[in-house]
């Protein structure tokens, strides 16, 4: 599980210490930094550089076992952006991203605005079940889920059954390619709906009491109010919340390689992540993978933009 | 007299939907207890009163998990220890010092966050073959590191940033020198945030699969995720053993469980403080 959070605001923070220390050109800093900046110049740094020259050159089987390889300029940008299967993949993680960042924005908002309503002790019930599935780890998740879907013995299929005419006994849910992304957008949603809805929630209760009653006394309705004055009040908490369900659901790697993994595997299963998988420690497609990673690359950067100036004029404010 | 109706109605299907997403932790929990005759029983059974702990004991006792728990205990206390250390030198750095590059560094640890952990591994598995550190505790730390470091930077800055810089200047006019009043006033007070961001370190660790995946090929190198994954594919002649497949699923999501109750008030609130009043 990736958590981007940001740390909470501290109360009564001080202004910055930044005009006593501008004078003195400290050397201090740049140490403190040193341990920091070489941890991701080789984790990070490196692998990254590598990936980007390595995509424009031919680095397949041959050169894995010493051939030099040669620059060949965006050939396998043009290799990929001309094979049907890159499109279709790309476009079935696409619309995976939207469809499973939609889906958990609206439960997880509908949860919030649930959570809002209810007496207290109902409240923490639900909070107390979401967390226990935020807290799972994914090869836990899958593993579950894999045994609630097993054809035999799972209960998912036991209780389907149960409806009178419905006879699901022996059923794979992972053979036929949409149902098997229907399970994987099931889990993934069940996974991160909790996040939203506490972020969201956490959100409302700083919308104040007054606003809302001043909201009432001049007639608003209750989906009104809603509309008219809490949502633009959370907007900047629902834009950044659906950044990072695109941005994660875009790249979900684990889920789907350990779906195939339980079940059925192939292209017609894969996504982005496990497509480049395939390229590169599957076929030793070196600079093939390393083209698609950076297009995976860019259009997440692209995406996420905008969370990145947000956090940037956070930095700036504090 | 609507209002109350409204509500409780309200708190109905607040317990249902608790228990539509606690389900699949406690189906985990159930079939862990259970032994394969009532497990391969044609119903569920949906309270292990005849619970055994029979499960537990088989996997605890193999050597694989032991292995592996070694092998997670490791590489997570190497990369937690070390990130601690590594971000609270760098949020100190970025949150109590203007300096030429700041910014430059600044933007690198949010963006580096952006990175798609899915599109480097091809590279970062290149990386560690040429240095032959496949299936080795450094080189899968290293990375970890990389993943980890910037995040909690970034979280412990803001906990740094709340401790006000008068608390260091007092203990500066009493002799005290600029890193010996981090030391001794700063890090004292840091200490709720470093649990936060050690907590949130220690998850993402303790849980990767796909770099480990790719890294560590050795069944000797295992991480517990990558073990649970091989132990769920082991059948016994076509037959999962489902129980203590959901006893090593629970012996694996435990330690995470407990921690996230421990951290959980501050998870949500950090993102949303900062946005609202922004």
């Amino acid at each position: 599980m990736t958590t981007t959070v940001t740390a909470p605001e501290a109360t009564g923070r001080q202004e910055p210490a930044a005009p006593r220390h501008r004078k003195r050109r400290p050397k201090l800093p740049y140490a403190l930094l040193i341990p920091a900046i070489a941890t991701l110049l080789i984790g990070l740094g490196y692998p990254v550089t590598w990936q980007i020259i390595n995509s424009f050159k031919e680095y397949g089987l041959a050169q894995q076992f010493g051939q030099p390889a040669e620059f060949i300029g965006l050939q396998n940008y043009l290799d990929l952006f001309t094979d049907s299967v890159f499109w279709t993949i790309a476009l079935r993680s696409v619309a995976f991203m939207a469809g499973t960042a939609l889906l958990t924005m609206g439960i997880g908002i509908a949860l919030a605005l649930l959570m809002k309503a209810i007496p207290a002790w109902s409240r923490i019930v639900l909070q107390v079940a979401m967390l226990l599935a935020w807290a799972m780890p994914i090869v836990a998740q899958m593993t579950v889920a894999n045994w609630l879907i097993d054809d035999r013995n799972g209960v998912v299929n036991y209780v389907l059954s149960l409806i009178p005419g419905v006879d699901y006994i022996g059923h794979n849910w992972l053979i036929e390619p949409l149902s098997f992304f229907g399970v994987a957008m099931t889990i993934i949603t069940w996974a991160s709906v909790p996040f939203v809805a506490f972020s969201v929630y956490a959100g409302l209760t700083q919308v104040s009491e007054e606003v809302l009653e001043a909201a009432s006394l001049d007639g608003a309705s209750r989906s009104q109010t809603l509309r008219m004055v809490i949502v633009p009040i959370i907007r900047p908490v629902l834009v950044i919340l659906l950044l990072l369900q695109l941005i994660w659901d875009l790249r979900v790697f684990a889920q789907i390689q350990l779906l195939q993994d339980f079940g059925a595997a192939g292209e017609r299963y894969d996504l982005l992540g496990t497509y480049i998988y395939g390229l590169g420690i599957g076929q030793s497609q070196f600079g093939m993978a390393a083209a698609a990673a950076m297009v995976v690359m860019a259009l997440t950067l692209a995406i996420s933009w905008g969370y990145v100036r947000n956090m940037i004029k956070e930095d700036q404010e504090s | 007299m609507n209002r109350t109706i409204l509500r409780a109605g309200g708190a109905t299907l607040a317990v249902v939907l608790a228990a539509i997403w606690a389900f699949p932790v406690y189906w985990m929990i159930n079939t862990s207890f259970q032994t394969p005759a009532t497990i391969n029983k044609l119903s569920p059974t949906f309270l292990p009163l005849d619970g055994t702990l029979k499960n537990y004991r088989e996997v605890l006792a193999d050597n694989s998990f032991s292995a592996a728990l070694g092998m997670s205990l490791t590489v997570t206390a190497i990369a937690l220890v070390l990130c601690v250390l590594y971000a609270v030198l760098a949020a100190l750095a970025i949150a109590r010092f203007r300096f030429r590059g700041r910014k430059t560094f600044v933007l690198a640890i949010i963006v580096v966050q952006m990175l798609p952990a899915e599109a480097m591994f091809i590279a970062q598995y290149k990386m560690l073959a040429s240095a032959n550190l496949l299936n080795s505790v450094i080189g899968v730390t290293v990375i970890y590191l990389a993943m980890v470091v910037p995040f909690t930077t970034w979280m412990l800055r803001g906990f740094v940033a709340g401790v006000p810089v008068d608390l260091e200047e007092a203990a500066m006019i009493d002799g005290c020198t600029r890193m010996g009043a981090f030391r001794r006033v700063t890090f004292p007070l840091l200490a709720p945030g470093l649990v936060a961001s050690g907590v949130f370190a220690f998850v993402q660790v303790w849980n990767e699969f796909a770099l480990a995946s790719i890294i560590l090929t050795e069944n000797q190198k295992a991480t517990l995720p990558l073990w649970l994954r091989d132990f769920a594919q082991t059948s016994n002649l076509g037959v999962t053993e489902w129980g203590q497949v959901m006893a090593g699923s629970v012996l694996v999501a435990i330690p995470v469980i407990v921690f996230f109750m421990i951290v959980q008030g501050r998870m949500a609130q950090g993102l949303v403080g900062g946005a609202v009043k922004g």
